[in-house]
């Protein structure tokens, strides 16, 4: 049994405007310990996919019209709120692409870790050499002064690791990681990629990495999904898809991104009438 | 042959702000001794990463942040020093766009007073159905509808919105146009659309570009040469392919290593 099963998943908005169908039918499925990216442009649908595996989509406006979302074998669109609550934060956890807008800008870094492991590890008795351990685990260095901290005392990326160190406070079984990237420079951005990859081999968990940026796809994901217009239009083994993607829209992004080396002439737009036919 | 822009040893320090909190008291050289030139019809690429004083070099050049010590120059002319309105003159040739679209547009104006104000500033003869013609003719140069000239900012997509920015870069004929960070918050398909349609204007109208950006391989793609900063300082500079195929500061090194590749 696989740990994530998504299966004709159908997301609706009810806007003033008419129905908008943000994930149109889609089905995937994630291994423990595996690592998937799901890819795609604004309006694509992947960033509501990827809130929707926790609940975390508000409804209304959202409606979950069919489908079933599988984790370890229980319907999570069944769920009752109590039982939802245990599993975010406990079994699933989030990593968004802003760490300043996610932590909160009044609480010390240690009061923000504690309540995750207050919530969902009673067991843990010394909170703070937790706390440390966490702090350490996620590569921070002087991990007692950082806990003292509050979020705007630390850089962006240490902001992210300070996220990243709350989300796997619980030991979740799947992280998704939504850009969690995007906002920080490139040297970072490649510390907090390694990161993640060394988290993954040491504590076992399934990653589900939302991106734009196909070179992060092929550095760390097991597996691709491509998200247009709300349906997934390719998935395959990461290295494949990326050798050989087969649907338009996958070569048409993958063209028009400006690569290092590459030496271009012009870069190829998505013609989206095209698509859509 | 004199540059279209060159800047000599340009220093931008800020003073430690005063208040009742204690914090750092040091002064802040956000840039601190930067040359280089711009020639006419060219793309200079600027990469740093954040912090690094790249967007300050931008800024202090059309004087919307103010210079410490160093010199500005117009085909050779030393304007560093040139009040608001002798200024003025100058402000036309070169012209900025922005990273972030919608916050620099005006959300209560249409786009014809977003676009067509410029042209009231820098040329003050043309009538109004003249200005409107012009408008009109801006939009379509920038791939946007010409009958879309009476819309708000709010209105169109963030692409879209950054054409509206370009339109109105473009609206006083600017001979360069410092681009700073232009396409950082668009879907890279987008981007590609807003990076060739740079490009397709550079060939017809012969424009120059200082092209601010953090993005290697978009500036590689876009630039004849690359200066790159770090700490307020250009650490190396040179050809694109200097850069990027031999590049011999560590720090450049660094920087080009980080860059993940499919």
């Amino acid at each position: 049994m696989p740990l994530l099963e998504v299966q004709n998943l159908r997301v609706t908005f009810a806007t003033e405007e008419g129905e908008v169908k943000a994930v149109d039918d889609i089905s995937f499925s994630i291994e423990n310990g595996e690592t998937v990216a799901l890819v795609g442009e604004s309006g694509s649908g992947k960033s509501v996919t990827a809130l929707s595996l926790a609940r975390l989509v508000p409804a209304p406006p959202a409606r979950h019209d069919g489908g079933r979302i599988l984790f370890e074998g229980r319907n999570l669109l069944d769920m009752t709120r109590r039982e939802l609550q245990e599993l975010r934060g406990g079994k699933v956890a989030y990593v968004f692409q802003e760490p300043s807008t996610s932590l909160n800008p009044v609480f010390r870094v240690r009061n923000q870790i504690a309540e995750a492991i207050h919530l969902h590890r009673p067991d843990v008795t010394d909170v703070k050499a937790e706390i440390r351990k966490l702090l350490e685990l996620v590569g921070i260095r002087d991990a007692l002064r950082v806990m003292e901290a509050y979020p705007h005392q630390l850089s962006g990326g240490m902001q992210q690791r300070v996220m990243i160190a709350m989300a796997i406070a619980c030991r979740p079984l799947l992280l998704v990681a939504d850009e969690p990237t995007t906002a920080l420079d490139v040297t970072i951005q490649a510390q907090i990629l390694d990161l993640l990859r060394e988290l993954r081999r040491k504590l076992g968990m399934a990653l589900l990495l939302i991106t734009h940026n196909f070179a992060i796809v092929s550095n760390l994901a097991d597996r691709v999904l491509v998200m247009y217009r709300g349906k997934i239009v390719e998935q395959g083994a990461s290295k494949e898809v990326l050798r050989n993607p087969r649907h338009p829209y996958t070569r048409a992004l993958l063209a028009c991104i400006p690569r290092l080396g590459s030496r271009q002439k012009r870069l190829a737009v998505i013609d989206h009438e095209l698509l859509v036919k | 042959m004199t540059a279209l822009l060159e800047v000599r040893d340009l220093k931008v320090h800020y003073a430690p702000q005063r208040g009742l909190l204690p914090g750092n008291r040091d002064v802040v050289r956000a840039v601190d001794g930067v040359s280089f030139s711009v020639g006419g019809g060219e793309t200079v690429g600027l990469v740093g990463e954040s912090g690094s004083g790249k967007t300050t070099v931008g800024r202090a050049i059309i004087k919307l942040t103010p210079i410490t010590d160093g010199t500005v120059l117009w085909e050779g002319r030393d304007v560093t020093h040139l009040s608001e309105r002798e200024f003025r003159p100058i402000r036309k040739h070169i012209q900025m766009i922005f990273q972030d679209p919608y916050g620099s547009l005006n959300p209560r104006l249409t786009v014809e007073s977003i676009v067509g104000e410029a042209i009231e500033i820098h040329f003050p003869d043309m009538t109004r159905a003249e200005r409107r013609e012009r408008v009109a003719e801006l939009m379509s140069q920038v791939g946007l509808q010409p009958e879309h000239i009476r819309r708000y900012p709010h209105e169109f997509s963030g692409g879209q919105r950054q054409r509206i920015g370009i339109a109105r870069a473009l609206a006083v004929r600017p001979r360069l146009i410092i681009c700073d960070e232009p396409v950082s918050a668009l879907d890279v398909s987008v981007q590609a659309q807003i990076i060739n349609l740079l490009q397709d204007l550079q060939e017809q109208l012969g424009l120059a570009y200082l092209f601010i950006g953090h993005d290697l391989g978009v500036v590689e793609h876009v630039s004849n040469r690359v200066l790159v900063m770090n700490g307020g300082r250009i650490v190396e500079s040179g050809s694109r392919e200097e850069i990027y195929q031999r590049p011999q500061d560590p720090y450049t090194r660094n920087l080009l290593a980080a860059v993940p590749t499919i």
